[in-house]
C-alpha cells in the first residue's frame, strides 16, 4: 500500500496494574480518511487513543502518528500540537464563558480558523456569554468539538463525538468532519457506539475486541467480502464442518445451517453443495451485524 | 442536487449505490451528455458521506466511460456513445427485470424473498465462472 499512514500501530500492548487493556493491536490509519473505530465498552479504544497522544506509555509494541513514536516524550508534544483530540470526559474550565475559552483555546494555535469558529458557533447554536458549567451535556460537547475543529490541525481523534446528541445535532456534527477531511485534507480518527454514522461517513473502520483488531479495512470491501448464507435441508441438517476460509459462524438450528463468511459465498455454497441443501439463500450483511456477530463472547 | 441519496445501511457499498444513481439520472435525462456533475467536495458534504466514497465512484464511472474527470474542471457526463450504449443495454435490462419481478409478484413472493433470490442466482452464476 503506497498511502502514507498518519496513524499505525502494530503488536500494541498495554498492560495496567495486570489487566491487560491492549493485547497485540495493529491499526494501519492513512492520511486523508475517515475512520471509524469501533468496539464494546472496555474493548480498548480509549487506551489506544491515551497511548496514541503520549497519555499513556505503551508496554510493548510500536504505536506511530505522523510517523513519530508516541512513547517518545519530545515526539508526544509535537504529536499533540499537530492533533485536535476530544475527549469522553469533556473537562472544560467551568467558570469560563463560551466566548472567554473561545478565545483562550485560539490562543494557543497558530493556526486558528476564526472562519470555523464562526461557522460552528452558528450551527451548533452556542451561547456565547454563558458560563461552560451551566451549559447541557450535548451543548458542551458541541463546545468541545468547536474548540478541536477550529486548531487547524492535520488530525482529529475523538472519543465518541456524537454521544448524547440529538439527531439534528448529530448531523451537523457528521457534516463538519466530513467537511473537515475533504477541505483540509486531514485524518480523522473516531470512536464511536452510533453504528450507523460510522457506516455513513468512515471510509475505513476496525472493530476493536479485548485489545485487539477482529476487522479491520476498507468499509466498502468489508460490505462486498462478508455474506450470510442460509442453507435448508430436507431432513436434519449435517454438522457444519466448513474448510471454508473465513467462516466467522456456522450455526446449526434444526433443518437450518447460517453462515457467516468474511470472505463472500462461493466457497460456502460450494461446500455445502456435498450436502444437497434443498434451499441456498445468500443476504448481504450491514456493518451492525458484523459487529455483534465478531465481539460476541463464545457461549 | 437531491439527485443523488445514498443510504449506508444497505449492506451495499456506498460507491455502487451512488453510481447506480447517477447511471439513473443520466438514463432518465435528469442529466445530459456534456453536462457537469457535482464536485467530489460539495457533494460528499451535502449527502454527508465520504469525500474518498464520491472520488472512487467518480474513478469508477470514469473506467465505464459514463463519466470524463477533467483535471481542475470537474466531472462531466460523457459525450460520446459508451454512456448511451450502456444506458440502452441497461433499459432493456431492467425491462427483463421488471417482467421477472412482477411474475414473482404475482405468485405471492415478498420483495425480501424475491431480492435473496437475485442474490443466491447471482452468487451462484459467480460459482460458475461466469463473474464478470
Amino acid at each position: 500500500m503506497s498511502d502514507r499512514l498518519t496513524i499505525e500501530t502494530s503488536a500494541l500492548r498495554k498492560n495496567y496494574d495486570g489487566v491487560e487493556a491492549l493485547r497485540g493491536l495493529d491499526l494501519q490509519v492513512p492520511a486523508g480518511s475517515i475512520y471509524g473505530f469501533l468496539g464494546r465498552n472496555g474493548a480498548g479504544k480509549t487506551t489506544t487513543m491515551k497511548v496514541l497522544l503520549g497519555m499513556a506509555r505503551p508496554t510493548a509494541g510500536a504505536a506511530r502518528v505522523f510517523g513519530l513514536a508516541a512513547g517518545d516524550r519530545n515526539a508526544s508534544v509535537d504529536i499533540r500540537s499537530r492533533t485536535g483530540f476530544v475527549s469522553e470526559e469533556k473537562s472544560l474550565y467551568g467558570y469560563m464563558t463560551v466566548e472567554r475559552i473561545i478565545r483562550f483555546t485560539a490562543a494557543f494555535y497558530p493556526k486558528w480558523r476564526r472562519d470555523l469558529e464562526q461557522r460552528y458557533v452558528r450551527a451548533f447554536e452556542l451561547p456565547l456569554d454563558r458560563r461552560v458549567k451551566a451549559l447541557s451535556l450535548g451543548t458542551r460537547s458541541k463546545l468541545m468539538l468547536l474548540l478541536a475543529l477550529c486548531r487547524g490541525t492535520e488530525l482529529l481523534m475523538i472519543d465518541e463525538p456524537t454521544a448524547g446528541l440529538d439527531p439534528a445535532v448529530t448531523e451537523e456534527v457528521l457534516q463538519a468532519l466530513v467537511a473537515y477531511v475533504s477541505g483540509e485534507g486531514a485524518t480523522v480518527f473516531f470512536s464511536s457506539h452510533q453504528i450507523a454514522e460510522v457506516e455513513q461517513i468512515a471510509d475505513r473502520v476496525s472493530i476493536i475486541h479485548r485489545g485487539r483488531a477482529v476487522v479491520a479495512g476498507a468499509l466498502d470491501e468489508l460490505r462486498e467480502r462478508f455474506r450470510r448464507v442460509q442453507l435448508v435441508f430436507d431432513g436434519e441438517a449435517p454438522a457444519p464442518a466448513f474448510r471454508a476460509a473465513g467462516i466467522v459462524r456456522a450455526q446449526r438450528n434444526g433443518r437450518s445451517i447460517t453462515v457467516l463468511s468474511s470472505a463472500g459465498a462461493d466457497a460456502v455454497i460450494e461446500e455445502a453443495r456435498a450436502w444437497k441443501p434443498i434451499s441456498v439463500d445468500v443476504v448481504p450483511v450491514t456493518l451492525k451485524d458484523i459487529f455483534l456477530e465478531t465481539v460476541r463472547e463464545e457461549q | 442536487m437531491m439527485l443523488f441519496r445514498p443510504n449506508p445501511s444497505l449492506g451495499v457499498p456506498i460507491y455502487l449505490q451512488l453510481m447506480d444513481q447517477v447511471k439513473h439520472a443520466i438514463e432518465t435525462g435528469a442529466l445530459r451528455p456534456g453536462e457537469q456533475l457535482p464536485g467530489i467536495r460539495p457533494l460528499a458534504e451535502e449527502l454527508v458521506i465520504n469525500p474518498n466514497t464520491v472520488a472512487k465512484a467518480y474513478r469508477e464511472l470514469e473506467h465505464e466511460g459514463i463519466i470524463e474527470l477533467r483535471h481542475g474542471a470537474g466531472a462531466f457526463v460523457s459525450r460520446n456513445s459508451g454512456a448511451k450504449k450502456l444506458t440502452d443495454k441497461l433499459r432493456a435490462a431492467q425491462t427483463t427485470v421488471a417482467a421477472a419481478v412482477k411474475q414473482l409478484r404475482a405468485e405471492g413472493l415478498s420483495e425480501e424473498e424475491i431480492r435473496r433470490l437475485f442474490e443466491a442466482e447471482l452468487a451462484g452464476l459467480a460459482r460458475g465462472g461466469n463473474r464478470e
